[in-house]
């Protein structure tokens, strides 16, 4: 259900940034790379702030199942974020001319962003499994958190910038057909990360059960 | 083909390539899963019957 809305998703996604979405006038072409470098990163962010959401849910509630469903979405948002750096050093090379550029904050805090959730894996891998380690990451997938709103406010507080400004508190600055096809492009990629998190969710499940299985047949 | 089309062609196929290698993994993940299970299965099979 979930993975045949997001084909859908994606097809129009495509259809609308290639045959509907008006050519840039400065830009040209590689302005269409925004459509899914934004929605990207935005994803990214929701990964992060859903896989903290369960962190807490661990803490506070004693979840059983939370500890790894946030390390899923923690996971997930990695792959998002190295797809959206990935994207933006591309975008970047060819409307800057540089593949990346230390000066932007914006830029250097998602970096930041990124490189703290992926320390996330060495810790969760250097500590045994049980509720020590489930503490801890849960703590850390918090603390990480806290750095979303830094990194996405980062380019409006900037004083000195060439990472373009969309979305400011008038409104976004595109033309409504723009606006539509990203709107298409977000839910496309919010879809593939609730696809990619409940297929693997279901098989870290089945792993779990499985280990359960084979010490009782052993 | 412009620079801008490269770029924008690059830019589109990372996120292909990178959405597939991931299902490419976690499919794997999932055959071994599909062993596992039924390396099990005969393992009670056996343990019923002997």
């Amino acid at each position: 259900m979930v993975a045949g809305g997001c084909l859908v998703l994606f097809t129009a996604a495509l259809a609308l940034v290639f045959f509907y979405a008006p050519t840039d006038a400065n830009q040209g072409l590689s302005q269409r790379i925004f459509y899914f470098h934004v929605p990207l990163a935005f994803t990214a962010y929701a990964c992060f702030g859903w896989g903290a959401w369960k962190a807490l849910r661990h803490l506070w509630k004693r979840d059983p199942e939370a500890d790894l469903e946030s390390y899923v979405a923690i996971h997930q948002g990695v792959i998002f974020g190295a797809l959206t750096l990935a994207t933006g050093s591309i975008w970047a090379k060819i409307s800057w001319g540089v593949w990346w550029s230390w000066g932007e904050d914006q830029l250097v805090l998602f970096l930041v962003l990124f490189l703290f959730y992926c320390a996330y894996f060495m810790l969760r891998y250097s500590v045994d499994p049980g509720p020590q380690r489930a503490n801890m990451c849960a703590v850390y997938a918090l603390f990480g958190v806290a750095l979303i709103p830094v990194s996405f406010l980062a380019i409006r507080l900037s004083k000195s910038f060439i990472h373009p400004v969309v979305f400011t508190s008038h409104g976004y600055e595109m033309t409504n057909s723009q606006f539509l096809t990203f709107c298409v492009c977000l839910a496309a990629m919010l879809s593939l990360f609730a696809t990619l998190y409940s297929i693997e969710l279901a098989g870290k499940r089945l792993d779990a059960s499985l280990r359960e299985l084979r010490e009782l047949l052993a | 083909m412009t620079a801008s089309e490269k770029y924008t062609a690059a830019a589109y196929l990372v996120v292909f390539v990178g959405v597939l290698a991931y299902v490419v993994i976690i499919a794997s993940k999932l055959q071994r899963l599909q062993r596992e299970v039924a390396r099990l299965v005969e393992l009670a099979k056996d343990r019923q019957h002997g």
